[in-house]
């Protein structure tokens, strides 16, 4: 479904992403975990395909074509979209709004259910500061779910939230499966990234282990947590 | 009830329900209403507690409205204020005198399908009594052509306890030239929210002045303005609130959104405080619109194009 093929992406000559080659399957999830600063939102862009986030060099293919030069809105047409780990607000737009902005979309009170939200507290709130962090979290995977994806990507879904909305977010990451799609969890947290099919460990811009989520969480536990992260530790966990 | 079933006033309900308006509202006696075309009032519906007394004049006319005290009018009284031809000047004098422990809600419509050069001045004073309560929303229609010149300016007291909540909204059509100016003086304990929301374009111009005086203890005012400008269209908007008594709280909120390369937006935010117990705030966000909401947007599938529109248009709702 989804290959990256060596992507680097620089700014202002720092390589941020140093060669990232990836696979993912259809229907599959597939975390990416890290601590700050390894790269992790910057590659989400980069597949996302936001405006200053084209690699300087290699190749992203989604279902054997080449999508390393579409827009975003080209890419969230072939089914790919991102959930920020911060969403944006949206001043005087309603729940209901948000999430039928595009055509055929779920019913959005079914989406909300699936967040574990009640529809009749929330469909006619507006999507702005007035809604608690959790909250909004929620509702942003409730607006991905609704454009049917098929491929999710998802930055730091658990960050700054509570238990409760931490427990409907991988009750929602598991119904992106169900419904077919693949998902990209990127995290640092290792509860999170375990709920993966697969995980890959990403450590100063690029792949550093891949394997199942006990093995690789376990390596991550173990050798970065500690990390100060100014480029060789790379090496030394590949030795 | 008195009403001129003129063409003209046929006319003018069809604008009015243009405009957003139910123009049934106009015909009907639960709702209290006037209607004015030019210097002309075409029909009015007086209601209990709420009364009017108009005169033409020259150019416009010349409006008291009456709420009386301890009346708490159920439904709101509709306002329409017209030009149907496409050129001419209107100014209307209105008097508010909202009545001790009164509550109102009047919807306004200021209509201006045909302009290629109409020229409306709006010339109101408001007085709330004590513990009223007036909110007054009033939404503009112009035509396409950019020929409308508004000049709605305001003067108004509110006394002890009172409330006003203030909307103006000039979001379909072109401005044209408008210059709001409006001025509050609050007594203590009364409350004044005022907000501003116009869409420019192309060669539109924009003033807004939005004074709060809180004069009284307790009294409590925000200025907010949401404008957004596209192609040529300039935006200026002066939000100013006077601390001037003890535990007064003020907040100036101005949000501004230019899009294209030629239009320019000021926000100029003025607060005060002359007493050591008033606090006055402001925010001001100024500039593009929010690219993080455009991305999210688009991930969604729509087109930059698309995804302006659902934002300018939250931001104006």
């Amino acid at each position: 479904m989804l290959e990256l093929k060596d992507i680097h992406y620089s700014v202002e000559r720092k390589e941020i992403l140093r060669g990232i080659n990836l696979v993912m399957g259809e229907g599959k999830i597939h975390s990416i975990i890290g601590v700050n600063g390894t790269g992790k939102t910057t590659l989400a862009a980069v597949l996302m395909g936001l405006n200053g986030y084209k690699p300087s060099r290699g190749e992203v293919l989604f279902n054997g074509k080449n999508i390393t030069n579409f827009p975003t809105t080209e890419r969230a047409k072939l089914g790919i979209t991102l959930a920020w780990q911060i969403p944006a607000n949206f001043e005087g737009i309603t729940v209901r709004e948000y999430l039928s902005i595009k055509k055929n979309s779920v019913e959005p009170k079914k989406a909300l259910k699936l967040v574990g939200l009640n529809p009749d507290l929330y469909l006619d709130r507006t999507v702005d500061e007035n809604l608690s962090g959790g909250e909004r979290k929620r509702i942003e995977l409730a607006s991905v779910f609704s454009i049917k994806p098929k491929l999710v990507i998802l930055d730091e879904p658990d960050s700054g939230i509570d238990m409760a909305s931490i427990s409907a977010i991988k009750k929602m990451i598991r119904s992106f499966k169900k419904m077919g799609a693949s998902v990209l969890l990127i995290t640092h947290s290792e509860r999170m990234a375990r709920i993966g099919d697969s995980v890959a460990l990403l450590c100063n811009g690029k792949i550093v282990k891949e394997g199942n989520g006990k093995e690789v969480t376990e390596f991550f536990r173990k050798h970065c947590k500690e990390c100060d992260h100014i480029g060789e530790i790379e090496e030394e966990i590949l030795k | 009830m008195s009403f001129d079933y003129s063409k003209e006033f046929k006319m003018i309900a069809e604008a009015y329900k243009k405009a957003g308006g139910n123009e049934k509202t106009l015909i009907n006696n639960k709702f209290g209403s006037i209607v004015i075309n030019e210097n002309r009032v075409l029909g009015k519906n007086e209601i209990n507690g709420f009364h009017v007394k108009h005169e033409s004049i020259k150019e416009g006319v010349n409006v008291k409205i009456f709420i009386d005290a301890k009346v708490k009018i159920e439904f709101p009284i509709h306002l329409c204020f017209g030009m149907l031809p496409k050129e001419g000047k209107q100014v209307i004098n209105s008097e508010f005198f909202i009545g001790k422990d009164a509550k109102v809600k009047f919807l306004a419509h200021c209509i201006f399908p045909n302009a290629k050069h109409i020229e409306h001045i709006m010339n109101s004073k408001v007085s709330i009594g004590e513990n009223a309560e007036m909110s007054y929303i009033e939404e503009h229609y112009h035509s396409e052509s950019g020929g409308t010149f508004v000049y709605p300016k305001l003067r108004g007291e509110i006394k002890k306890g009172g409330k006003l909540f203030e909307e103006f909204r000039l979001t379909r059509g072109r401005v044209g030239v408008l210059n709001i100016d409006y001025e509050i003086e609050q007594n203590e304990w009364s409350v004044c929210d005022i907000l501003t929301k116009v869409y420019g374009k192309k060669d539109d111009r924009i003033e807004v002045r939005e004074s709060l005086h809180l004069n009284g203890v307790y009294a409590a005012g925000t200025a907010k303005s949401r404008i957004v400008l596209i192609d040529n269209a300039f935006g200026n908007v002066l939000g100013e609130i006077e601390g001037n008594a003890a535990y007064t709280r003020g907040h100036v909120d101005c949000h501004e959104v230019v899009h294209g390369k030629g239009a320019k937006a000021i926000s100029t935010p003025k607060i005060s405080v002359e007493n050591s117990l008033a606090r006055v705030t402001h925010e001001a966000a100024i500039g593009r619109i929010n690219k993080k909401e455009l991305e999210t947007l688009m991930a969604r599938g729509l087109t930059e194009e698309e995804a302006v529109d659902v934002i300018v248009k939250g931001l104006l709702r």
